[in-house]
């Protein structure tokens, strides 16, 4: 834990380049979602699939770039995050296919 | 508003009347309560309640008041036991009517598990936890306080149920649709919802604050593999607690939002699955499962390893197993509903997931006996129940293996087989883990030692009891007995089996008579721990005085391997330890507000069950007055000055 | 409760983690936020697995308008980054600069509540309440609970704000500032979903 404690010193003294181009990264994750949905080129499971992949990214992007998940007990809190979205899997996924009675 | 009608509504809804039995108790509860106001007027303790109880942010006192808590719990819940049983006795009786009987299984089942067993454990990882891993506190005192009042006004809730507006009646799994407005009007069930909602958050906050103890507040030199066995269940424990019990809270606010604003969460009506709350209940009760049993391995791991004289055998595969069974856990909720009709590729993923964890736990009892092997074994009590343990909870895990086989289960789903199954597990491990953490912790508590003659026979009477009373519930289960039912005919031959258990079960009631003595005698006349090391302990809370100061630990020890307290009396550093210089301490201060803030929790919970709206909302109010309160407050806490540790170290012998 | 909680142990590195308490604070945030992200996929489970259970009323169709839940995402998701420069000012100790870019997160967050209040009176308007149907149901309560952190996170950043003006940046705000930026960059994490899961996905289902 204790060698964890790397603080990127070079990034909060600069400009704020990293969050920039999250931003960026986001705006053009969300548009790219957005033109999947409404352009209706691909098949319904295809476009799903699609968009789930496009939130995943944008949802590193947050992590990653704006809320400085790997700082400090960055391997506690990542699995701690890890954990959570595997048991939001779990959930998810578990429920809608119980709930459907396996049909 | 006349006065008709503020009496009618008094009479009718508000008070519950016509039962004797509820006279009764309301009479009882009179009595205890003028009688407490009383002793602490005469003896002039209110104060002393006040500053060193109900305001303290000290991990040990709030494990103190989870456990007596968790006692007066255990006597209400077991009371409803004695109930059920004595109305089981017989076929045909009318001693309970199927509306009383219905009350006393819900409120039996959700104390048991919400309001004995979690604050128990609860309790003693408190006392021990911090102390095990050489921390001066958890990480977040206040907080923990906050927990503990959460817990106490969520139970006080429920327990208010039975003497205003009635208790709920849908089971302790609270099964939509029948627990839906629509098929149980009345304040029931809302307090199952509101009362679980409180001590849930409550939980949540204590599953936090135990991971970033154990993680950050460790001393030096004990890596996570140096840890004892309690706290890395602890810590698993905790972990299942943060990622389960947020599916409790959502399912609980589902249906408390169906109940009182009308939505379709649960409904049979309007595109609602009532399904779709035993899948959200089940997601969280199966983590929860595990959240009790696992502190109690924890507890037992303790005892044996302690009273075998040797280091726990296997303490990697200990370890593993706990966290492949931390993960296991979150997928195997459908065992408990089976018989919904799902497809056979639902059925048969669940069945074998869970007969999965039937492995890690395997390997545990292994290690267990191991431990056990060749040692030279000292039967104190709290080893007798750890003793005991094992094979009891071995026929609970078989049949669980039993259970798992899906198309056993239809056979056996919802029979008394099932009720003795997981009794088998949750009496035979959380109950006697209990007991045995109890016996072995008492003395770091308290200074004195329990019993061993009284709690011995307490040990024999209850064990043998809940055999009596668990095992032939396996018979009548197969003989097609359904679990939940008010009373039965004479002519199945269930009888005489009935007729036993009842016997086992005020058995049992006995044994918690003795034990309760045993506590009352030994504070009187106890043997006084005065060397902090009663049992010639392995861990590092049997290197501090008994009981343990305030700060804990005068200066924090250097941990050098597995069972530190042993090593350093095996290589002769404990007086090198004791004669470091001393610092002063800091600690944390006490204060008013999570008492406070749970009050207001409380009346706003009381305003939801009767939904009247403007009460909650006051309620609610008051707690966010509260945290912004604390949040402009400083809270920089004290130092404890090197004369005042001297002065304790010194009367606790030890300078 | 150790002696190190309020002293500075690094003196060069962030401000929030120079302290143990600080260090304690931040990392059990992470873990409620752990316990978040299930509490929100129960909700979104729900809700998928009743996508179609509309009872007769309003469907997903009918009722989801590009423009609105697009004004809604882009009003978080900026907010989201302004969050972000208000904590890089943070750590350049720079008073002014947080509290300049919290206070236009807060406006924006404020926008987005102000959208999301609009858009449910919207749909009541259309007969679409909570106990109409189950995916209303579900709805209203996985979103209204996404809006609900937003509003809670705008009074607790009020809050924080007001201590970073009176006692300045010191390890105690810093790591306040911190964790509630925290909070408000999860919110924007929650609503992803919410865009791709409720509303992207009630288009194309």
């Amino acid at each position: 834990m204790e060698k964890n404690q790397s603080f990127t010193h070079d990034d909060h003294h600069g400009f704020p380049w990293k969050h920039i181009i999250g931003f960026i990264l986001s705006l053009v994750l969300t548009f790219a979602a957005l033109f999947v949905v409404l352009s209706g080129a691909l098949p319904t499971t295809m476009t799903l699939a699609a968009i789930v992949v496009l939130a995943i990214f944008q949802v590193l992007v947050q992590l990653l770039m704006f809320m400085h998940l790997n700082e400090h007990e960055g391997a506690f809190q990542t699995i701690s995050m890890a954990f959570g979205f595997l048991i939001a899997l779990a959930v998810v996924a578990g429920s809608i296919w119980v709930m459907s009675f396996g049909m | 508003m006349n006065m008709e009608n503020i009496k009618d509504f008094l009479l009718h809804d508000f008070f519950v009347t016509g039962e004797p039995m509820i006279y009764m108790a309301d009479v009882a509860i009179i009595l205890v309560s003028l009688a407490i106001v009383f002793v602490l007027t005469y003896f002039k303790k209110w104060k002393w309640l006040w500053k060193e109880w109900l305001t303290t942010v000290d991990h040990k006192k709030i494990g103190i008041m989870y456990i007596i808590a968790a006692l007066a719990m255990l006597f209400r819940g077991g009371a409803d036991g004695l109930l059920m049983r004595a109305q089981l006795a017989l076929p045909n009786l009318h001693f309970l009517n199927a509306q009383h009987y219905n009350e006393i299984f819900t409120t039996h089942g959700t104390i048991m598990i919400f309001f004995m067993a979690m604050p128990f454990l609860f309790g003693l990882i408190n006392v021990a936890m911090p102390l095990q891993i050489g921390a001066r506190d958890v990480a977040f005192p206040y907080l923990n306080a906050i927990s503990f009042w959460l817990f106490f006004f969520g139970a006080l809730l429920f327990n208010l149920s039975f003497v205003i507006g009635g208790s709920p009646d849908a089971g302790w799994t609270s099964y939509t649709p029948l627990a839906e407005k629509g098929l149980d009007p009345g304040v029931g069930e809302n307090y199952y919802l509101i009362g679980l909602q409180l001590s849930g958050i409550g939980t949540l906050a204590s599953g936090i604050n135990f991971i970033v103890t154990i993680l950050k507040m460790r001393a030096p030199g004990m890596t996570l593999m140096k840890m004892p066995m309690f706290t890395w269940a602890s810590l698993i424990t905790s972990v299942i607690i943060v990622f389960a019990f947020p599916v409790l809270t959502v399912a609980l606010a589902m249906l408390t939002i169906d109940r009182l604003f009308g939505a379709h969460f649960f409904t049979a009506d309007s595109g609602g699955m009532p399904m779709m709350w035993a899948n959200l209940f089940w997601i969280w009760g199966h983590p929860e499962v595990y959240i009790v049993i696992l502190p109690a391995f924890g507890i037992f791991s303790e005892v044996i390893s302690t009273f075998a004289g040797k280091k726990l055998f296997g303490y990697k595969a200990m370890v593993w197993s706990m966290i492949v069974i931390c993960v296991l856990s979150f997928f195997v909720w459908v065992h408990h509903f089976f018989a919904m009709g799902a497809g056979p590729a639902v059925n048969s993923f669940f069945g074998v997931s869970t007969m999965l964890i039937a492995i890690p736990t395997g390997v545990k009892i292994f290690n267990w006996l191991l431990t056990l092997y060749k040692a030279k074994i000292r039967f104190t009590t709290a080893n007798l129940w750890a003793l005991a343990f094992i094979p009891n909870f071995v026929i609970g895990g078989i049949t669980g293996v039993m259970l798992a086989v899906v198309p056993a289960d239809f056979q056996y789903h919802n029979s008394y087989f099932l009720i003795a199954h997981f009794h088998y597990v949750l009496i035979a491990g959380t109950v006697f883990a209990v007991f045995a953490g109890l016996h072995y912790w008492w003395p770091k508590m308290f200074g004195h030692m329990l019993n061993e003659r009284l709690g011995k026979w307490a040990f024999w009477i209850f064990v043998i009891g809940f055999n009596v009373c668990f095992l032939p519930m396996h018979f009548v289960g197969l003989m097609g007995m359904t679990r939940r039912l008010y009373t039965y005919p004479a002519d199945l031959g269930w009888t005489p089996w009935n007729f036993i258990e009842t016997i086992g079960a005020f058995a049992m009631g006995v044994a918690f008579i003795i034990m309760v003595y045993n506590i009352y005698w030994s504070a009187r006349y106890g043997e006084r721990d005065t060397t902090g090391d009663p049992w010639n302990g392995r861990t590092l809370e049997w290197a501090v005085s008994s009981p343990a100061p305030e700060y804990n630990f005068a200066t924090i020890p250097e941990v050098k391997s597995l069972d530190a307290f042993w090593e350093m009396k095996k290589n002769g550093e404990v007086e090198k330890w004791r004669k470091q210089p001393l610092e002063p301490i800091h600690m944390p201060d006490n204060s008013y507000r999570p008492f406070v803030i749970s009050v207001l929790f409380f009346i706003a919970g009381f305003g939801f069950v009767f939904e009247w709206l403007w009460l909650g909302v006051i309620g609610l109010i008051g707690v966010f007055l509260c945290l912004a309160l604390r949040s402009f407050e400083k809270d920089e806490g004290h130092h404890i000055p090197v004369e005042e540790i001297e002065r304790t170290e010194r009367a606790a012998g030890r300078l | 409760m150790s002696e190190t909680h309020a002293v500075a142990t690094e003196s060069r590195g962030p401000l929030e983690y120079a302290t143990k308490d600080g260090q304690m604070k931040i990392f059990g945030f992470w873990v409620f936020l752990g316990a978040e992200v299930v509490l929100f996929s129960c909700l979104f489970a729900v809700y998928l697995a009743y996508l179609h259970h509309t009872a007769g009323g309003p469907t997903a169709h009918d009722l989801y308008e590009v423009k609105g839940f697009l004004i809604e995402t882009l009003l978080l998701l900026t907010s989201s980054f302004t969050c972000g420069l208000g904590i890089h000012e943070l750590r350049r100790r720079n008073k002014a600069g947080v509290l300049a870019w919290l206070l236009i997160t807060l406006l924006f967050g404020l926008g987005f509540i102000g959208m999301e209040v609009k858009e449910f009176v919207d749909y009541v308007g259309e007969g679409a309440t909570l106990s109409t149907s189950a995916f209303l149901s579900s709805f209203y309560i996985l979103v209204g609970t996404h809006g609900a952190h937003v509003s809670l996170g705008i009074l607790w950043m009020i809050a924080v704000m007001i201590q970073l003006g009176l006692y300045g940046i010191n390890p105690v705000t810093a790591r306040k500032a911190f964790i509630v930026g925290l909070y408000w960059h999860f919110l924007d994490v929650v609503w992803v979903f919410i865009f791709t899961a409720v509303y992207l996905t009630g288009l194309v289902l």
